[in-house]
């Protein structure tokens, strides 16, 4: 079969991968992108996408429940399984045929098939174990992102212990759910499970939910989840599953000893591995680190012209870090980098969707502190917001984490509704080095949820006006 | 018979000479080569030579006065000899040659203006050599956080390049002009904060002596030529990794090189040779001396008969003479004898030189480093190892072709390194 010749060859078509053909395609090169299953990857198909929509039934589920405090009373309240499941599935469709015509506007060539390195510039591609083409790239990116990662010896079976997709397509909702894992994935499962109903238990190892953000945060949610009625074990270990007629015993472990939980089902949710099998990376002698591919600050392996981005390409693993990868990748190896930035990786905003949500960008109070910075905090709570009071949220609190020198912004971190959206104005002030000054007379609109933020930095300099 | 000295035209572009020092005074005498002031053109701050022999009769534009092109700047003569025509003449041309002063740095080199301070005035406060100035014109962009963080430090931020987007100035732009040095006083920044050199005059050794006589008479009088291949080192570095994982001992680039050199020596004879007039020496041993450095000079101790060592021998024999070397404890038919040098400055990471040959020898290799870099193997652009080699050789004993051959052969070898352990 003789090659077709691309000016680049992307493999995987998750937000890392499209995101790079298209930016490619913008700079008038020609582009093939490899995607053995559905345009948009991991995050439109089993990922960000479903996991938002569900959350947004589990959610609707709770504010009917609360309607009462706003003068609506809903009686024979019912919950279709299928068609909450079902509306998850409808928009990832849609939004992976999206991306489908996005390539074809760009007139990027799509194959649909298993991708195989067979040089660090030639890919072949196989689908149903059939050879359908070969493909030569000046420049090649693997942008095959990753899976859920197991616990060794402990196995997916799919059914009683299962991982993330699964979670997302259950036919059946179970009436008691075992979760392993404080990281966000299974954090907004626990969320979403608990709110239609089923007994939650959420195991961590470490101390907190989320053990890298702000304490007082992970505080905060694990109380709201407590209330919320999740059964919630930190510093708590699996030792081991077993599988039964009915559904799974989990043997656990703290500091006071070891028993028994029953569910019935798992859900193992502790982190990622990469997709690396039969790449055919191993022979090209790439490097790697700690299991993903090793790149240098242009995104490039140690084999030239191979590139890597995304998940594949360790962590942070998160889809708008993917995409930024891929646009900077895309632009240096054409040189059209004009300005030269990079991916700032100290300015990535981490995200949680459950209620109350959770965001927060750069550092927090003791990363600071670790880092030498003297620090001035600011934080106002939405108690005292009368936007989070008529809207019936007033339920956590914008924190700001400013060096006392210049008031520079150095992080934030926010738990309440709509802290995700509210996140993006602080990475902004961030990038472009606002003050806490500058934050503080920032006129913000009035009643809304960001006036929070205009407070809390107020407050790190005691000018605070509602506390 | 007095003449005038005038201002030289120092820069293709100068009109205006500073006069920022005179370096002898009235009265003394003068001759050609000596250095009498120091002018500052429009480019930069220059020593003025003079060429008349004689006594500075007359100084006409004192430290820090301004003159244009051609202007009379002093007088030298016999000592009591009258000068006062020549001292009007001179006035009057220097008068008629005056400009508006504010054009004076203007593109009108035909007249500008003779601005002499009087003579006793203080000292005009020189300009600072390049302070920084507002720079850019118009509004500075920078970001909050740079904006405090300069005038919190007193800096000027047009005096700051930007690194941001559209250039504006960001923290980071600060912290690299803090760290530059730049944080200091706006004008002491280019100030020179470091101590004076001392100006020494040491005594030649006995050993700078002998290496200045012969080199000299190398340089002048051994017709050089030059050839340099650029080496792929790859496998090389591969055979001395392997090497080293076997235990079989360290074996050194320079080493291979040494041994490359003696077996392609077998194949040249005429590179092995010394041109002695009447006849061309065609050496019956290959003895290749390897240079190294001494605090005070060179020695390039000897390894003989190289062609019939292994690398492993010649490996071990170099280590143990240039200990022995570096401490001048060589024995002289150790290190003389040679037939051939080699002199490495890879270790310096040097990646282009030549050498002087080394008398009566008909060539010597400069050795470079190893440099990694992109080379295109098969239409593909890869990650290289390369090094290059110079040969100088002298041009009575070996022609350009046998150069380029002996060359190539030593390419040969050191890129099938496998070919110096046979
Ligand atoms: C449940 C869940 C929720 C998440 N929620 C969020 C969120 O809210 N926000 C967020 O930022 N991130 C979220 N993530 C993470 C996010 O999905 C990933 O960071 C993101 O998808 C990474 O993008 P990527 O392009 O690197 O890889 P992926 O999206 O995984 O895409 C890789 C693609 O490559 C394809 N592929 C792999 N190997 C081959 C091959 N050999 N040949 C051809 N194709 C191949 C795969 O089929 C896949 O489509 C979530 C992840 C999960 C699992």
């Amino acid at each position: 079969m003789s090659f077709q010749n691309f000016d680049v060859v992307i493999i995987g078509g998750g937000p890392g991968g499209y995101v790079a053909a298209i930016r490619a395609a913008q700079l008038g090169k020609s582009v093939a992108i490899v995607e053995k299953e559905k345009l948009g990857g991991t995050c439109l198909n089993w990922g960000c996408i479903p996991t938002k929509a569900l959350l947004k039934s589990a959610e609707k589920f709770q504010s009917i429940q609360h309607s009462e405090e706003f003068g609506i009373s809903v009686k024979d309240v019912s919950v279709d399984w299928s068609k909450v499941i079902g509306q998850s599935r409808t928009v990832s469709s849609q939004i992976s045929g999206g991306v489908e015509f996005l390539m074809k506007k760009n007139k990027i060539s799509h194959f649909a098939g298993l991708a195989k390195l067979t040089s660090p510039s030639t890919v072949e591609v196989n689908n149903d174990g059939k050879k359908v083409a070969d493909l030569k790239g000046a420049q090649v990116i693997v942008a095959t992102g990753a899976k859920p990662r197991r616990i060794p010896g402990i196995e997916f079976d799919g059914k009683k212990i299962i991982s993330s997709k699964e979670a997302m397509i259950l036919d059946k909702q179970p009436k008691s759910m075992l979760v392993m894992g404080g990281g966000a994935i299974g954090i907004e499962f626990a969320y979403f499970y608990n709110a239609f109903g089923t007994k939650v238990t959420q195991i961590e190892m470490l101390d907190q939910l989320l053990p890298a953000e702000d304490a007082e945060v992970s505080q905060t949610l694990g109380r709201s989840f407590k209330k919320q009625g999740i059964d919630l074990l930190v510093k708590t270990k699996v030792e081991s599953v077993e599988t039964t007629s009915k559904g799974v015993k989990v043997t656990v472990s703290d500091a006071k000893g070891s028993k028994v939980i029953e569910a019935d089902i798992a859900l193992v949710a502790i982190g990622v591995e990469a997709n690396v099998a039969g790449l055919g990376i191993e022979t090209l002698g790439v490097e790697m680190n700690k299991g993903f591919i090793k790149v240098d600050e242009n995104f490039m392996t140690n084999v030239p012209g191979l590139y890597a981005i995304g998940d594949i390409a360790g962590p942070p693993w998160l889809a708008h870090v993917a995409s930024h990868e891929g646009i900077v990748a895309v632009e240096n190896m054409f040189g059209e980098n004009k300005s030269g930035h990079g991916v700032d990786y100290d300015n990535v905003p981490n995200c949680v969707y459950c209620q109350p949500q959770v965001a927060s960008i750069g550092l927090n109070e003791k990363a600071a502190k670790e880092k030498g910075h003297k620090v001035k905090v600011g934080k106002f709570p939405f108690q005292a917001s009368g936007k989070a009071k008529a809207i019936g949220e007033p339920e956590g609190f914008v924190k700001l984490v400013f060096d006392e020198e210049y008031g520079e912004l150095l992080g934030a971190q926010i738990i309440g509704t709509e802290a995700t959206e509210m996140i993006a104005e602080l990475g902004l002030a961030r990038a472009l080095e606002a003050t806490a000054e500058d934050i503080f007379r920032t006129m913000h609109a009035h009643p809304t949820l960001a006036e929070a933020v205009m407070e809390a930095s107020g407050a790190a300099y005691d000018q605070a006006i509602h506390i | 018979m007095a003449t005038q000295i005038s201002m030289p035209k120092l820069s293709d572009t100068m009109s205006i000479g500073v006069i920022l020092d005179w370096r002898k005074n009235e009265g003394e005498t003068i001759s050609s080569g000596d250095i009498i002031a120091e002018v500052e053109t429009d480019k930069a701050n220059m020593e003025l030579e003079n060429f008349e022999e004689g006594t500075l009769l007359k100084i006409m534009i004192p430290k820090g006065g301004k003159v244009p092109v051609g202007g009379t700047i002093a007088i030298v003569g016999e000592p009591g000899e009258n000068i006062d025509d020549l001292i009007k003449e001179a006035e009057a041309s220097l008068q008629s040659a005056a400009v508006e002063p504010a054009k004076e740095e203007a593109a009108a080199p035909a007249a500008p203006k003779l601005d002499v301070p009087p003579p006793v005035a203080a000292p005009p406060v020189a300009p600072p050599v390049s302070a920084p100035t507002a720079g850019r014109s118009g509004r500075v962009k920078a970001s909050p956080l740079a904006k405090r963080m300069a005038s919190a430090k007193g800096l000027d931020l047009g005096t700051i390049l930007g690194s941001g987007p559209g250039g504006r100035i960001v923290k980071k732009d600060i912290e690299s002009f803090m760290a530059s040095g730049g944080g200091r006083s706006l004008i002491s920044t280019y100030a020179n904060q470091l101590p004076a050199l001392e100006q020494k005059d040491v005594p030649v050794s006995q050993m700078r002596q002998v290496i200045a006589t012969r080199l000299l008479q190398s340089k002048t009088s051994t017709p050089h030529f030059y050839v340099t291949v650029e080496v792929d080192m790859t496998k090389a570095v591969e055979l001395r990794g392997a090497l080293k994982e076997a235990s079989v001992g360290s074996v050194s680039y320079n080493d291979m090189i040494v041994r490359a050199s003696a077996l392609s020596l077998r194949q040249f004879p005429e590179v092995n040779s010394s041109f002695y007039g009447e006849i061309i020496r065609l050496h019956g041993e290959v003895h290749i001396g390897i240079a190294v450095s001494i605090p005070d000079g060179l020695i390039t101790p000897v390894v003989r008969n190289a062609d019939q060592k292994s690398l492993i021998d010649i490996s071990e024999e170099t280590k143990e003479l240039a200990v022995r070397a570096k401490e001048k404890k060589l024995k002289p038919d150790e290190y003389t004898g040679s037939t051939f040098t080699t002199s490495n400055m890879g270790m310096f990471g040097v990646e282009n030189f030549s050498a002087i040959i080394n008398p009566p020898e008909a060539a010597i290799l400069a050795i470079s480093s190893i440099v990694n870099k992109p080379v295109v193997v098969d239409g593909q652009v890869v990650p290289g190892k390369r090094m290059n080699l110079t040969a100088s050789f002298d041009h009575r004993a070996v022609d350009g072709a046998t150069g380029a051959r002996f060359m190539k052969e030593l390419k040969r070898l050191l890129e099938n390194p496998i070919l110096l352990i046979l």
